[in-house]
């Protein structure tokens, strides 16, 4: 039984750290600023609990487990907030966003890039 | 004095679960530590509702279990179009109407949006939220406003 | 399977040194340091397992916090690196109309 969670983890871990190179990629290859923030965020939660999650089957003594929950928690609530403000602060120093042709041709709902 | 109680002991945990000693000096040191820190917190007048959401002990459980389901959704449909390269993606920016009236309500739906990927909020305008989203299809969900009514929800 | 997750969080780490090297604008490399931050998190946590001490959780944990702390703390005074927009425009981009 022991064997079979631990390799369940295991698999974890390797799913973990496939996402985690794929999004990576995506950081090098997406075309703005705004749009690498979404492969960003891909490493920022799905990579963060498939890997804590993995550990965490790796069976531990129990306050271990729990400071990892800790940290899993921490990055979940930290992760979008320090995003949220980056976003924030480029958008309003006037980092314009690459936004789709179809909505750049009708200016209805987008605000600044409109004007 | 109902959020100072449950301060000191969220952090009487806290600490407990970081140090896992129970000698006798340990603990007079970590309730020296929560005392100043509960000091502290008062002083920088922060101990209400917002700070400590003990209200939404029972009911945060439930959404979370939810987001977590949407984020893995989301994760997928971002990591396949990381592949399909730039050509598949139509990055949009977009108004978004909320029906939250307290700060904390909108403060959990905007790191929602946040936590979910292809969709970051920018910035919230009294009753909207800017968000910009990696495709125009997750701003089409977002104003089918399911996650709107969850958090909505919450706060009452 | 530890020590191919710490692999692959070491190749992510140096894709993201890649973006903050190459930029192009001052926000991409901020992104990238953060995107370096949390990977050090997990790769602090992988070693702790690797190398049979857990107690590198602790230091996991507070180089979370560090990193949050440093991004906010760069952010906060970022406000004059625009190069792209006068000042005079900048205001109205952001705000209600």
């Amino acid at each position: 039984m022991d064997v079979i969670i631990s390799s369940i983890g295991g698999l974890f871990l390797l799913l973990g750290g496939i996402i985690a190179i794929i999004g990576g990629i995506g950081v090098l290859r997406f075309p703005d600023f705004y749009t690498r923030m979404h492969a960003a965020g891909v490493g920022d939660t799905l990579v963060t609990g498939l890997i804590l999650v993995g550990l965490i089957l790796q069976m531990p003594e129990w306050l271990v487990v729990i400071k990892l929950i800790i940290i899993l928690f921490m990055t979940l609530f930290i992760n979008p907030t320090s995003s949220h403000a980056l976003t924030k602060t480029a958008f309003q120093n006037g980092l314009l966003p690459v936004l789709h042709k179809k909505e750049e041709a009708n200016k209805g709902d987008a605000g600044p890039s409109t004007r | 004095m109902k959020h100072t109680i449950h301060l000191s002991l969220a952090l009487a945990l806290f600490w407990l679960f970081n140090s896992g000693h129970t000698g006798l000096l340990m603990l007079s040191l970590a309730a020296g530590s929560i005392i100043f820190v509960v000091y502290i917190a008062h002083k920088m007048d922060v101990v209400d509702h917002e700070s400590t959401p003990v209200h939404l002990t029972f009911k945060l459980p439930g959404y979370y279990a939810w987001l977590i389901k949407e984020v893995i959704l989301a994760n997928i449909t971002v990591l396949k179009h990381i592949w399909l390269g730039n050509e598949s993606i139509s990055p949009t920016l977009s108004r978004i109407d909320i029906s939250q009236t307290t700060v904390l309500a909108k403060v959990i739906y905007a790191n929602s949006i946040t936590l979910t990927p292809g969709t970051i909020s920018v910035g919230i305008e009294g009753n909207r939220i800017l968000v910009h989203a990696l495709l125009q299809d997750s701003i089409e969900d977002l104003k089918k406003g399911e996650m709107d009514r969850r958090v909505t929800r919450l706060e009452n | 399977m530890l020590i191919a997750a710490t692999l692959a969080i070491l190749v992510v780490m140096f894709l993201a040194f890649i973006r903050g090297y190459i930029g192009p604008t001052f926000y991409d490399r901020i992104l990238a340091v953060n995107m370096f931050g949390t990977k050090t998190v997990l790769f602090i946590c992988l070693l702790g397992f690797v190398m049979g001490r857990p107690e590198f959780l602790d230091i996991a944990m507070v180089y979370a916090l560090i990193n949050f702390i440093s991004v906010i703390a760069i952010l906060r005074y970022s406000g004059s690196f625009d190069e792209r927009r006068p000042p005079g425009n900048r205001k109205s981009i952001g705000r209600d109309v």
